[in-house]
């Protein structure tokens, strides 16, 4: 389209939706943060968050979601590189993306019933010999069903910039000798980097915050700043300190995206796609 | 630019059929005449039947919704957009109700059925004279268990939960008054400590804990007990009497030590749009028949004096949910210790979930 008086004009519903659903929340979310329970002015909010107990909740967020990121990546790395070399493409993906589409308290209360000392997962457990298991409630059903949700997220990006790779590329790099190893390090892995990192924010930045799953299937052992932004507005109704979190939460989020930043675009749906 | 003004005239188009589908439903099931009122009340907290019976009666049409917290409650109620007429919150919550003046009087010359009710569950310190609200249903806070599964353990006191034998079998309830409240408890104190030390003592006990607790959820709690994937549990009464309809080999008991005692009762929040309904209503529902039916399905204790009498004796003579006068001495009810003690409860409760692993 070209440039026209008009075009101001098909901006506005953009600008009020930026301004009135992202601009706004966000100054809210600090103007909250400065109030105590009485409504007053106050730092106390954030000398509290520096004490002990927000301080270790901080680290272990941060732990939980590098750890579900990096799984997320070992498994959906290998599976959208399989995907660009299948002969079916689109009608793959839509079958990886489809759960995606499931609302997360069905898919965590069918874990339960996975998980649980009497379902499949512990079934299956005995018929090879080994007792029923605590499955439910465990650091390692937190990681799996986590893993398990934000894998579309992580192979959607990837896939994307991985089938955007001129295949002539690859075979220049073989003609001239490279292993399939050096292939992979010199040529398709630069190459695909920028839809890594689209996948890391897409899955690191969700998973500081999971709140559903962690009581779920964690029953409350893994704690993260998420369940903690919860209980402060819906418990405590202490608004001023659940936006102080959040006010955290979007300072890491800033940090995640400038270090994942790319000068290119790419990414989602930047790809290829047909 | 053609596509785009398709795609976007086929979802009004879409969105209109709905919108007026939605209208045309809504109006064919108000009833005519006699108007409608908005029930909001705690999850699986009356009998349905109940309401098709009341529509029936009075021609008042019931639009029902249900909350998981006194919290969210207060909040949609406080916020206003939805006009409720009726609602359930439990006593501390109705305290700071009154104090924000979200309450409406109650017309006790509407209520005849008030009669019914046992006089120890009227006139309570957080609404003397009832004026605004009335009694609905009363309970505890115990331990759940399934001794098939613990060899016949019993459970007389909270410190019997740090048993070393019950290794990742204790589920508690999620929530910050019961289990710190369970900690004071256990040490002799009283569950509304605002004793900084005590408080502190409490929580760095409950921390030892640590190795024993399977979980801590909220109404899964009802399915787990159920289908014996935990043996113990901390939790309501009424919850505990949902599991023993299902698996007769739950029981359930209050420590010695002392616990909660609970009321939950009914008020007409500021925004009611039909006081005089929710009146009929709150009537309907003190009536002994109707309270005996309720209390039937629920499992929580009624306090409805003309109820009991028709209900089975086996079930209302059970001191485990009906305990008699001298039991409920030495149980506690809880006080409303404002917005930051609840601050103060939530954030030992946070540091426990915290370094129970430890």
């Amino acid at each position: 389209m070209k440039d026209s008086p008009s075009r101001p004009l098909y901006l506005a519903p953009y600008y009020i939706w930026i301004a009135l659903f992202v601009i706004a929340p966000i100054a809210l979310i600090f103007y909250f943060s400065f109030l105590d329970l009485t409504g007053a002015f106050t730092l106390e909010n954030y000398q509290n968050f520096f004490s002990s107990v927000y301080l270790r909740m901080t680290l272990s967020s941060f732990w939980y979601a590098f750890l579900i990121t990096l799984i997320t990546i070992l498994i959906a790395y290998p599976t959208a590189y399989w995907l660009t070399k299948t002969k079916h493409k689109q009608l793959w993906l839509l079958l990886i993306i489809i759960p995606s589409w499931i609302n997360l308290l069905l898919k965590a209360y069918a874990f339960i019933g996975i998980f649980g000392l009497y379902g499949p997962a512990n079934k299956l457990l005995q018929a090879l010999g080994a007792g029923p298991l605590q499955i439910l409630f465990t650091d390692f059903s937190f990681i799996f069903v986590s893993v398990y949700i934000f894998i579309p997220f992580m192979v959607l990006p990837i896939f994307n910039s991985l089938d955007k790779i001129n295949p002539a590329l690859i075979d220049a790099s073989r003609d001239l000798g490279a292993s399939s190893f050096t292939t992979f390090r010199r040529i398709i892995f630069p190459l695909a980097i920028n839809g890594v990192k689209s996948g890391v924010q897409a899955v690191f930045i969700p998973a500081l915050s999971l709140f559903v799953i962690t009581r779920l299937i964690a029953g409350n052992k893994v704690i993260t700043l998420g369940t903690a932004i919860e209980q402060q507005f819906l418990v405590t109704q202490n608004w001023g300190m659940g936006s102080t979190i959040a006010v955290f939460l979007i300072l890491f989020m800033i940090i995640i995206m400038m270090l994942t930043g790319q000068k290119e675009k790419g990414g989602l749906y930047n790809g290829k796609t047909k | 630019m053609k596509e785009i003004i398709r795609a976007a005239s086929a979802i009004l188009i879409v969105s209109a059929i709905l919108l007026y589908a939605v209208n045309a439903l809504e109006r064919s099931s108000a009833t005519v005449g006699g108007g409608s009122i908005s029930v909001y009340n705690w999850g699986e907290y009356i009998d349905p039947e109940l309401i098709d019976q009341f529509e029936e009666e009075t021609n008042i049409s019931v639009v029902y919704e249900t909350f998981d917290s006194n919290e969210s409650m207060m909040t949609k109620i406080e916020q206003g957009g939805t006009t409720y007429d009726v609602a359930m919150p439990s006593e501390y919550a109705i305290e700071k109700m009154k104090e924000n003046d979200l309450l409406h009087p109650i017309d006790h010359e509407l209520i005849p059925n008030l009669e019914n009710i046992d006089p120890y569950f009227l006139d309570l310190p957080f609404d003397p004279g009832n004026e605004y609200s009335i009694p609905y249903f009363w309970g505890t806070v115990g331990i759940a268990f399934n001794p098939t599964l613990l060899e016949g353990q019993t459970f007389e006191s909270w410190d019997d939960l740090w048993n070393p034998s019950l290794e990742q079998e204790v589920i508690l309830v999620d929530s910050a008054r019961e289990v710190i409240g369970m900690g004071l408890n256990s040490l002799g104190y009283s569950l509304n400590s605002t004793d900084l030390g005590e408080l502190r003592e409490a929580t760095d006990k409950l921390k030892t804990m640590g190795p024993n607790v399977k979980a801590i959820i909220g109404d899964e709690i009802v399915e787990m007990m159920r289908r014996e994937e935990a043996a113990v549990a901390v939790t309501w009464s009424g919850q505990a009497a949902d599991m023993m309809w299902i698996n007769e080999d739950i029981d359930y008991s209050v420590p010695e030590e002392g616990s909660n005692l609970w009321f939950d009762n009914m008020i007409i929040p500021k925004t009611a749009g039909n006081v005089e309904g929710a009146h009929a209503f709150i009537n309907f529902m003190l009536d002994p028949e109707v309270a005996a039916q309720n209390a039937d399905y629920v499992g929580y204790s009624t306090p409805n004096e003309e109820a009991i009498a028709l209900m089975d004796p086996e079930v209302t003579e059970d001191e485990r949910f009906y305990p008699p006068k001298e039991l409920r001495e030495r149980l506690e009810v809880y006080e409303n210790l404002g917005l930051e003690m609840l601050g103060t409860y939530n954030e030992l409760f946070l540091e426990f979930k915290m370094d129970m692993e430890n």
